[in-house]
């Protein structure tokens, strides 16, 4: 079959019957969660209550709401160095979200992971990357385990435009495509590797690299979560059908620097660039529009949804600052998992 | 008892647990139809099919990566890296990816898998294919690490290695693989970090992994001829380490010489000797050896590889010196 490459840059925004009204309420409920999210964990590392190192997600909300609300708990996502949205996406919650960011006991990974290794295993999220690309072998074998088990679970890759550079995500393509696995490969494509303009260190296209491989690749508008919602849940049904693997590359935009720390960043991108995607393309604006505009939700039902929103993230972060560390004896446990020692016995 | 070769050992062990657990799958290049360049894995993709026994394209990182994935999710998979000196290849998968699930999810994510490959020089294989690099995967925590030393091991340590529910790297000596030793034919498991006294004696221990447990005896036979009577202890695996049994060993001869054919610069033998010593210190009469290979990289000239790895003749000469109260210290 040949590769096509479909490119959509006008707005979805028209009507779309197979969404129900409460499925497009949580999907900018979910929106909103993210951004709300990010913008108490940014407040949290600006107050010095949090340390590390951790990467905001806001500007991008569409590109995973509109990819995880087609998936189902059983379905698998990798996650990557900017994975808040993410986690928040594939239906994690705040309070052990937000315990995990400030290394509490209570946290996702009893603090052991932090933000950029928290995983989710209980909604299929397999977990953040702190090695650009890392992830796209897990996701693939995650497909492979699928296919080999008769399981009919798909699973999304996400990963950055950066990434496309490492040369793992062309072996896993390959082997994806020789043995048909049900795989997407979710391109982020917010504009930058790292500091660095994308034009500069990516040569060529970025879905002709799927292509090449007979991978059906897509690049849409990552912040039209309808429009990416829509090609999702057909891939995801085609996936499941024996059909996978595909390629979405996701036109989107960081709001944020590379990490919290990267604030003053005139030197690769203007304010100007930066006020435009706010203004002028926000997801969440967007798509609030279109729910007052389709009857949905009226103004102040989504005013009331977003007060909601942001006293749960007030609660949880109270929650997670007043949360117990872990004990000094947890440094040493679960390097290695239990094996039964039942099952280490001959004829067992 | 029967003898079969360490390379029908493996293949045993293999088939008698993919046989067990469907869950279980084999992954690399050439290992369905081919068989691996050794022959290993011959016969397998005729009982458990092609899609039990996957071959892959030549992508180490690649297909190391989804094994991580498949071993995260339910399945249980058996990678075959061709070569060990493949394993800089997926240091990332291996070390970033799979060492560490259980560990940064806090102890839910498990990674249940095993990669087998192997090492050894005197192949005539030249720098790149005569690597003995196990102790690169032994530094890192969350990863396992089993040296067979005779088909008995191989199989034995090979079905735990499939059990246990952590990422097992488990490394054949490639000359070896035609090697034959009694192997029971019933089933049985060698559990990871029991030691194996090979060979009891009372005036040096002798302490080496993987061929260099037959170079150790070799070495003892030798000595034996002249009154000096060695203990030969096999680890079976580095990491988890039986170290009550080497230190048990050493309180009782009060000298040691460990031999691998690793790279002896901050290798396993210096790893080794320096637990001896943090520990057996006030039982010891000489300073514990190291003898690893020679820190060069692995020449072709079969004149100059021999000369690389630790011998018999070599690991005498030294226990003969130790005996005799002579300070030596490795080269």
């Amino acid at each position: 079959m040949n590769a096509k490459t479909r490119t959509k840059t006008k707005t979805s925004n028209a009507t779309r019957k197979d969404l129900s009204k409460e499925d497009a309420l949580r999907m900018y409920t979910q929106m909103v969660r993210i951004r709300t999210f990010e913008d108490n964990a940014n407040q949290l590392y600006l107050a010095g209550k949090m340390q590390g190192l951790t990467h905001m997600y806001s500007g991008e909300e569409a590109v995973a709401v509109g990819i995880c609300e087609a998936l189902n708990d059983n379905d698998r996502i990798t996650s990557t160095h900017r994975g808040h949205g993410h986690c928040v996406a594939k239906g994690a919650n705040y309070k052990e979200m937000f315990c995990e960011l400030l290394g509490k006991e209570e946290g996702y990974c009893r603090g052991k992971g932090g933000s950029m290794h928290i995983a989710d295993q209980s909604h299929g999220n397999l977990g953040a990357n702190a090695i650009v690309g890392g992830s796209m072998g897990i996701a693939t074998g995650s497909a492979l385990r699928a296919k080999l088990l008769g399981q009919d679970d798909v699973t999304v890759c996400f990963f950055g435009d950066g990434a496309t550079a490492q040369g793992l995500l062309y072996e896993v393509m390959n082997m994806a495509a020789l043995w048909n696995l049900p795989v997407i490969y979710a391109c982020e494509n917010n504009g930058y590797s790292e500091y660095t303009k994308t034009e500069e260190i990516a040569a060529g296209s970025i879905t002709a690299r799927a292509e090449a491989f007979g991978i059906e690749a897509f690049s849409i508008d990552g912040q039209d979560v309808l429009g990416v919602n829509e090609l999702s849940r057909k891939l995801v049904a085609r996936c499941r059908n024996g059909e996978g693997p595909f390629f979405v590359e996701l036109m989107t935009y960081r709001y944020h620097g590379h990490h919290v720390g990267d604030i003053n960043r005139e030197y690769y991108r203007s304010k100007k660039e930066e006020a435009d995607w706010k203004e002028n393309r926000d997801p969440i604006i967007r798509f609030r529009g279109w729910l007052v505009e389709q009857g949905i939700a009226t103004e102040e039902e989504i005013e009331t949804l977003n007060e909601q929103i942001k006293q749960d993230a007030k609660e949880a972060v109270a929650y997670a600052e007043a949360a117990a560390y872990p004990d000094a004896a947890e440094v040493d446990m679960h390097v290695y998992a239990e094996t039964d020692t039942a099952t280490l016995q001959a004829g067992n | 008892m029967r003898e079969i070769t360490l390379s029908q050992a493996v293949n045993e062990a293999l088939a008698e647990e993919m046989r067990r657990d469907p869950t279980t799958f084999i992954l690399g290049e050439d290992v369905a139809e081919a068989g691996t360049p050794f022959k290993v894995l011959s016969g397998l993709v005729e009982e458990f099919g092609t899609e039990r026994v996957i071959d892959t394209p030549i992508s180490e990182p690649g297909f190391v990566g989804l094994a991580v994935g498949a071993a995260l999710t339910g399945a249980r998979p058996i990678v075959d890296l061709m070569f060990g000196d493949f394993i800089y290849l997926v240091m990332d998968q291996l070390c970033n990816q799979a060492a560490k699930q259980q560990y940064m999810s806090g102890g839910k994510l498990s990674v249940p898998m095993v990669l087998r490959t192997n090492l050894g020089a005197t192949r005539r294989s030249g720098a790149q294919h005569s690597q003995s690099l196990h102790v690169l995967v032994a530094h890192i925590p969350g990863l396992k690490v089993a040296l067979p030393s005779s088909a008995y091991e191989a199989k034995g340590l090979m079905k735990t290695a499939i059990r246990d529910n952590n990422p097992v790297v488990i490394i054949e000596d490639k000359l070896m693989y035609q090697d034959k030793a009694p192997v029971p034919e019933e089933e049985y498991l060698i559990p990871f970090g029991e030691a194996n006294i090979k060979r009891e004696g009372t005036d040096i221990t002798l302490i080496g992994t993987s061929s260099m447990v037959q170079v150790a005896e070799a070495a003892a036979k030798i000595l034996e001829a002249e009154g000096i009577s060695a203990e030969v202890i096999d680890p079976r695996t580095i990491v988890p380490l039986d170290e009550e049994t080497l230190l048990k060993s050493v309180r009782k001869t009060s000298r040691a010489i460990v031999i691998d054919e690793g790279h002896q610069n901050y290798g396993i033998t210096g790893e080794i000797a320096s637990r001896l010593n943090e520990k057996a210190f006030y039982y010891l009469d000489a300073p514990v050896l190291r003898m690893g290979a020679m820190d060069v990289p692995v020449p072709f000239s079969p004149v100059l590889e021999d000369l690389t790895v630790p011998t018999p003749e070599g690991v005498a000469e030294n226990a003969r010196r130790l005996c005799a109260g002579e300070m030596i210290h490795a080269a």
